[in-house]
């Protein structure tokens, strides 16, 4: 069964949530693994979007981060997954995830100049939110092995600053 | 050279490491250590002098860089990585990461 959590915030462009494992069919870590790789995957791709699109040096700024930082995490966890002997699995989470940004990829793909940079720092508020959410309630609390626990906390220190930092550049956007 | 100039000589080069190393050091340049982790500076030693060397070091999984606002110093110190420079101001330096501008911090360099 699959509950949704994480619900954002009415007022959000463009609306994000992360199904959740129910308690009794447990997330494994191959399953975490995947979420967590995917997760990271979608942001580098909405914010290659972003650099072909947005002339707005703080918003081009933003996605260069997001590509720079996303990429050296999903390189540590491929890395972690290797070592581990782990073979990350699909699930339904990592697949409403990817079906979600297909869907944003396309609202914003319709969009140009100040309303493209709005959207897509509205999105990436939203998107840090959700994964945030998951990665506090569902994701660090079900990992099994320390390794993984301990990348994915790291993670969340990490997205915490990139919601942060994108929920400044939404202020200025305004 | 006499006998006394040679037995000078050997014992300065003898006792000047010691006193290199003694009390005498602290006028010289010294190391300090900023450590960047959970995407935050640590805390900035109080005695930081112009000359000094600085060792950023980054715990975090990500890049990152200490960047002078005043664009005196840019340093990049890649994942799990340190990077060292030398403070070439006096004054107060406050400086940030270019890739995370959430991340402050600021150091008083003395003459």
């Amino acid at each position: 069964m699959i509950r949704k959590f994480g619900a954002i915030g009415a007022a959000m462009l463009l609306s994000v949530s992360v199904p959740a494992f129910s308690h009794d069919t447990a997330i494994n870590d191959a399953q975490i693994a995947h979420v967590a790789y995917t997760a990271g995957q979608i942001d580098v791709d909405a914010a290659r979007q972003a650099l072909e699109r947005s002339r707005n040096a703080d918003v081009r700024a933003f996605a260069e981060t997001m590509v720079r930082d996303h990429a050296a995490v999903n390189e540590q966890a491929l890395a972690l997954v290797q070592r581990l002997h782990v073979t990350p699995e699909t699930n339904p989470t990592s697949a409403s995830l990817t079906t979600q940004a297909a869907d944003a990829h396309r609202r914003l793909g319709a969009l140009e100049g100040a309303a493209f940079d709005r959207a897509y720092v509205a999105n990436e508020v939203a998107y840090h939110r959700a994964v945030n959410s998951a990665l506090r309630g569902t994701l660090i609390p079900n990992a099994h092995n320390a390794e993984l626990k301990s990348l994915l906390e790291a993670g969340l220190a990490l997205f915490g600053a990139h919601q942060e930092h994108a929920e400044q550049l939404a202020r200025q956007l305004r | 050279m006499t006998r006394r100039e040679i037995l000078t000589r050997a014992a300065a080069l003898v006792f000047l490491p010691l006193l290199a190393g003694g009390p005498a050091a602290a006028a010289g340049p010294r190391t300090h250590t900023i450590v960047m982790q959970n995407m935050r500076f640590g805390p900035v030693p109080a005695n930081i002098k112009a000359g000094d060397t600085i060792v950023w070091v980054n715990r975090d999984i990500v890049p990152h860089t200490a960047t002078a606002r005043n664009g005196s110093f840019d340093v990049v110190i890649p994942a799990r990585r340190s990077a060292t420079m030398v403070v070439r101001r006096t004054g107060t330096l406050a400086f940030y990461c270019r890739y995370h501008p959430a991340m402050r911090g600021s150091l008083v360099a003395a003459r």
